[in-house]
């Protein structure tokens, strides 16, 4: 007893001996993902002088990781409850159809603004009430969020083959809906971007600052504490899944309107992408810990690599591989980090 | 001397089945304010049933429960804590990701003013502020408040799990062996604590299987035996020995006069 409280002494004393900030900004997760993600940029700007660090590729890169950034937001809220939600792809799609086919029936692709608007709504509303129901199944404690998602993610497809008849139909978006979010551009800056961003920014702000984020990181970090807490778990387990739902439905508004098809048979590795982006951006798959920004560094790694493959002219399945393989190294940092953090 | 004040809690009768367990056949218990009361009895006695049915976690088949005098029956902890009755659990109950001052608050989170607080945004300053000042006020000190709860030694997550019961009880707090696992340097910084709190005028229930620190912090101690109570002790007035008896019931005689003060 003696010598382990003059361990935890000597461990102050250590610790004090480096600057504060040197020491916290050290045990941030985001940091040392942020490094990797410099690292990769400064290689490519290299490797292709003048080729990579366009303001087109910058543009590309950041278009292509607008939507996976906002599933990856809702996935930070799931992981960090020691959730996960593999259905988030079929439930894109399930918005997509939902909206798709209520848009055909109002106009096709040259319907108005007010149908514009409600396929939004649709998207979203039925995105939300999926992954409600799906929380509120995980709430009930009896089926872990792996199978009940897996089981979303068969059902909601099915669905939605079923209403389209497996084929993407025609006229899905509005022009309105393509012209504006799709490809239209404030300042230079495309909408999409834009939207990503502030989704980003406000449930960053959220999950950092807010009572809701702060039930979402102590109900992954121990249930039973924050029961006693008197927090209702079930009820913010219903939230969290929810959230992370609506979000697909965004997802799937800004899919039509970049694509201007549902794309039903485009999303079954959604789901792995996002989750590897939010491990990658430090969120733990043990839950307790994570951080929205963490996921758009963890986003931008794999779109950054892949551009970068193809502006160097590499393969670009090797993305694939390094992907992989970095994902593999930080889950097994994350274990040896919660090993030493740990004490008796 | 203790007997001549109000109580602030008791229980009568309180009867719990689990099936075909009877844990709890018909306990009474009292506590008086700003004393230390040790429940102590043998393993499977009855007394966690008791403390979760006293803190709200439980909710007993039979008796009654009074706080101040008047009839309450929690409709679970938080009903308890709204009632000023807190509890300490065995396993601490804290979030180890969460930092001391986020734990400290955990479900009672301070809101800033105006309309960010009615969306819920956290005033994160002030709860470090106050956390600061409760640790302090139980002597307790911590480098970093802003450190995940689980890089603290176990004496500190103690402190920290103490200190939340303490910044909210204003009555009762309920601590189910909370020097447990404690090395020598901390129990005594848990014991302080108690002593430290009953002298706030809060009343600290102590549940402990180890008799000398019953002995030493304690001002009276009830000896809970198969559901019931079997004794009430002036811990000045007993001994080891006395307590052990009573808990194992070899003593069973000279336990009556102990029932009867008990009862008083
Ligand atoms: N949830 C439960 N379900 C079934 N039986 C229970 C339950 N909780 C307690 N019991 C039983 O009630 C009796 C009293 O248990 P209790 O936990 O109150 O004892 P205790 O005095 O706290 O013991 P210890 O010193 O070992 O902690 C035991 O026989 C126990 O098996
Ligand atoms: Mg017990």
């Amino acid at each position: 007893m003696t010598a382990q409280s003059e361990k935890a002494a000597a461990a102050v004393g250590g610790r004090a001996a480096v600057p504060d900030w040197v020491r916290r900004a050290a045990t941030l997760n985001e940091l040392w993902t942020f490094v990797i993600l410099v690292a990769l940029v400064l290689f490519f700007t290299i490797a292709a002088p003048g080729k990579f660090f366009t303001t087109y590729d910058i543009t590309q890169i950041a278009v292509n990781a607008a939507i996976y950034l906002v599933l990856g937001v809702g996935m930070t809220f799931v992981i960090i409850t020691a959730g996960i939600d593999l259905s988030i792809g079929s439930v894109l799609v399930l918005a997509a159809v939902a909206a798709g086919e209520y848009n055909i029936h109002h106009g096709g692709a040259t319907s108005g603004w007010g149908t514009v608007a409600f396929c939004v709504v649709i998207a979203l509303a039925v995105g939300t009430a999926w992954g409600a129901l799906q929380g509120a199944v995980v709430a009930t404690g009896k089926v872990p969020p792996l199978i009940v998602t897996l089981g979303g993610l068969g059902a909601a497809l099915g669905i939605a083959e079923l209403a389209t008849g497996g084929q993407d139909p025609a006229g899905a978006a509005s022009t309105h809906l393509q012209n504006s979010l799709g490809f239209g551009k404030v300042l230079g800056i495309p909408w999409m971007v834009i939207l990503a961003a502030v989704v980003t920014a406000v449930f960053g702000a959220v999950l950092g600052g807010t009572r809701f984020g702060e039930h979402t990181l102590a109900i992954g970090s121990n249930p039973t504490a924050v029961r006693r807490a008197g927090i209702p778990v079930g009820r913010q387990l219903v939230k969290v899944y929810g959230l992370m739902g609506l979000l697909a439905g965004l997802g799937a508004v800004m899919w039509l309107a970049s694509y201007g098809t549902t794309s039903i048979a485009g999303h079954s590795t959604d789901n792995l992408k996002v989750i590897t982006a939010v491990v990658l951006g430090g969120t733990s798959l043990f839950g307790g810990r994570g951080s929205v920004l963490g996921t758009v560094i963890g986003v931008f790694i794999p779109a950054v690599l892949t551009t970068g493959l193809i502006v160097i002219g590499v393969q670009q399945y090797w993305q694939d591989v390094a992907v992989g393989v970095v994902l593999v190294v930080a889950v097994y940092i994350d274990q040896l980090r919660r090993k030493t953090r740990e004490r008796a | 001397m203790a007997s001549a004040r109000e109580p602030l809690l008791t229980a009568h009768g309180v009867v719990k089945r689990f099936g075909h367990v009877q844990a709890l056949s018909g306990a009474d218990f009292t506590a008086y304010p700003g004393e230390v009361v040790a429940l102590i009895g043998d393993n499977g006695a009855g007394k966690s049933t008791l403390v979760n049915v006293l803190s709200g976690v439980l909710a007993p088949d039979a008796g009654e429960v009074r706080l101040d005098g008047a009839p309450v029956r929690f409709s679970g902890p938080m009903d308890a804590q709204r009632h000023g009755v807190e509890t300490v659990y065995q396993d601490l109950s804290l979030a180890p990701d969460l930092d001391a001052a986020a734990n400290l608050y955990l479900g009672r989170e301070i809101v800033r003013g105006g309309l960010l607080g009615r969306i819920g945004v956290l005033d994160r300053p002030a709860m470090r502020r106050e956390a600061v000042k409760a640790f302090a006020e139980l002597g307790v000190e911590l480098k970093d408040v802003t450190a995940a709860v689980t890089t603290l030694s176990g004496g500190q997550r103690q402190s920290v799990a103490v200190a939340r019961a303490v910044a909210f009880a204003h009555k009762v707090i309920f601590m189910d062996e909370p020097t447990a696992a404690l090395g020598v340097v901390q129990r005594a910084r848990v014991l302080e604590t108690v002593r430290r709190v009953a002298d706030q005028g809060i009343c600290v229930v102590l549940i402990s299987h180890n008799m000398p620190e019953v002995l030493s912090v304690a001002d009276r101690v009830e000896v809970l035996r198969l559901g019931r109570r079997v004794a009430s002790y002036t811990a000045a007035d007993t001994t080891i020995e006395e307590l052990v008896g009573a808990m194992t019931g070899s003593l069973d005689e000279p336990n009556r006069t102990g029932e009867a003060e008990g009862a008083r």
